[in-house]
């Protein structure tokens, strides 16, 4: 039986008190860590209000043109001609399909003298021939589109006399050669150097593995790259001025001018009379209909790609 | 640069080969009958064959000569020249801008380098498969049938069997019968790289040059390429780059060595990895340098 001949006093285990430079540390940090999530914050404020504000003007566009142009588009606006002022009701039936005369023929002209040049450029990048047409295709792909209409009417309207739907093409396809020349030969470009060789190992001459091989592997982003381009210039309003001009009558004659669409938009938007304000609405909302059909095609297209092919 | 005596040897090897594992190699899927003696032996033969790239050298007056019926290694550290070699024989090479070459290089007695070869039908006769295995974005059927169809145009049953016949030349039709039909991209890497070579095989080549075949293949896919080598040599010649030793000696007659865009030893391959000539030879198969 002994008892301790000093009682010890029951001290808690003692935490290690920070040193001063730890304790300064600590507040350092404390202050930049709330410096940091602020600065953090404010930049994320500002970049999303950047990106709403990147996209409220098509929100914008398309709920007016809803709002506007819904109440006219019915069966007739696609199957009925306009009436004359005065007439309620009628359609648009002229322009849209002038338009899509229009774009078709472009096409018809444009793609394969693009995707021929994009395939030119990809397969023999390095010529002195090359490098021009792809510096040529640049300014092309940056002119103002009424200086293709001025191109179209001098070359075209001029010497034939009269407006037509085949100079409007004409002017639409100018715009379309360099857009479809250079994706064409960015996919090309991607095309792999191995696909390429196994076809030549194969026996293959060289424009048949081009043709084959590599136009085909790359099928897929020319398509989309070609959707782009058709889009584009379906909405064109300036190359067609004074050259397909605008139709009032019906026409379907590549030799007559022809309605078209952003045309007829123009012509109703700036007249006097409510009955044609509403039919510009109207033909507003479908013509970014259109865009928005070709622009989702193309993202379809460029999912395939990227899919592998399946069977 | 040495000439070899190989017409003697290559009996000899090819009985020293089968002697050491015949089993094994027999098991190995021979559906076909003994083909018909090709009237090409298909016998590849250099004659100071030099090549560049713009004004750098590349090889440097190659002789050699891959036998028919036979199995050729090409060896040698990176940057030897055995793939430019290799490509020079279908005439890959011929498309890189700048590229000239001098010297002979003989298919039999066709040098394939005069003017005015047909460089289209000479690749049809020299097949060819790459390291990093490029089966066309179709199906299993039309990679294969690629070849032939533009070559000589065959009619559906006739390609239907050139189809068949080589894919099972290449062992990859049991694994692919029933999905002729699906892409070709589904497959395995080894599934893929036996397919190219089922595509190389149907234009009827005389020749299969192999670069790096197995190199990105796991083990167990390098052996079926290696027993599938072994069957092809039987109908025509092969000449196989690798890095890998081990392949070489596993798989070839006769090795080539390569160093700095020279040949420096050509020989059978027992007598390469066992009593070498040169000691550049010997210290690179045994590891002290490349």
């Amino acid at each position: 039986m002994s008892t301790p001949l000093v009682a010890r006093p029951q001290v808690p285990p003692r935490r290690p008190r920070p040193s001063q430079s730890q304790r300064a540390f600590a507040e350092r940090t404390q202050r930049t860590l709330w410096r940091r999530r602020l600065v953090n914050r404010v930049m994320v404020v500002i970049l999303g209000t950047a990106a709403i504000v990147a996209t409220l003007p098509l929100l914008f566009i398309l709920f007016h043109l809803v709002k506007e142009g819904a109440s006219a588009i019915s069966l007739d606006f696609f199957t009925r001609m306009p009436k004359p002022v005065g007439e309620a009701g009628g359609g648009l039936a002229n322009g849209i399909v002038g338009t899509l005369i229009l774009v078709g023929v472009a096409a018809a002209i444009g793609l394969p003298i693009g995707v021929g040049a994009g395939l030119y450029l990809a397969e023999n990048g390095r010529t002195r021939l090359a490098n021009t047409v792809r510096f040529l295709s640049d300014v092309l792909n940056g002119l103002p589109s009424i200086v293709m209409g001025i191109f179209a009417w001098q070359f075209l309207v001029r010497p034939i006399g009269h407006f037509s739907a085949l100079a409007g093409s004409v002017a639409l396809a100018a715009m379309m050669i360099p857009m479809v020349t250079r994706t064409t030969e960015e996919m090309v470009r991607l095309v792999p150097v191995a696909l390429r060789e196994a076809a030549l190992a194969l026996g293959y001459t060289r424009w048949r593995t081009s043709l084959t091989v590599v136009l085909r592997t790359a099928t897929a982003g020319i398509v989309t790259g070609a959707l782009v381009a058709i889009a584009r210039i379906a909405g064109e309003t300036a190359p067609l001025l004074f050259t397909a001009f605008g139709n009032q009558f019906w026409s379907v004659r590549l030799s007559e001018p022809i309605a078209a669409l952003p045309l007829q938009i123009f012509t109703y938007a700036v007249s006097p009379y409510d009955e044609w304000h509403a039919l510009a609405w109207a033909g507003a909302l479908v013509l970014i209909a259109l865009v928005l059909l070709i622009s989702l095609a193309a993202r379809f297209a460029t999912r395939a790609r990227f899919g592998g092919m399946g069977d | 640069m040495r000439e070899t005596e190989r017409g003697t040897r290559n009996e000899e090897a090819a009985t020293a080969r089968v002697g050491t594992e015949p089993e094994a190699r027999a098991s190995s899927s021979s559906v076909l009958g003994p083909r018909p003696a090709s009237p090409h032996p298909g016998t590849v033969h250099s004659e100071k064959f030099s090549f560049w790239y713009g004004p750098k050298q590349a090889l440097h007056d190659i002789t050699l000569t891959m036998p028919a019926r036979s199995i050729t290694a090409l060896i040698g550290p990176s940057g030897c020249g055995k793939s430019t070699f290799l490509r020079s024989i279908n005439r890959l090479n011929a498309l890189i801008i700048g590229a000239r070459a001098e010297g002979r290089i003989r298919l039999d007695e066709e040098d394939i380098y005069a003017p005015g070869t047909d460089v289209v039908a000479l690749r049809q006769r020299v097949g060819m498969v790459f390291q990093r295995w490029n089966p066309f974005p179709k199906s299993i059927y039309d990679n294969v049938a690629y070849g032939p169809r533009i070559n000589d145009s065959p009619s559906r049953a006739a390609l239907d069997e050139i189809v068949e016949t080589s894919l099972r030349r290449a062992a990859l039709w049991d694994e692919v019968k029933d999905r002729l039909r699906q892409s070709a991209l589904r497959l395995s890497g080894g599934q893929q790289q036996r397919l190219c070579i089922a595509r190389a095989l149907a234009n009827e080549p005389e020749v299969l040059l192999l670069d790096e075949p197995a190199s990105a293949l796991d083990p167990i896919a390098t052996q079926r390429i290696e027993e599938l080598l072994y069957e092809l040599k039987q109908e025509l010649t092969v000449v196989i780059v690798t890095h890998n030793l081990q392949q070489a000696a596993r798989v070839s007659d006769y090795t080539a060595f390569f160093y700095l865009g020279r040949l420096v030893e050509a020989d059978a391959t027992n007598q390469i990895f066992t009593n070498p000539r040169e000691d550049q030879t010997d210290a690179y198969i045994t590891g002290r340098f490349g």
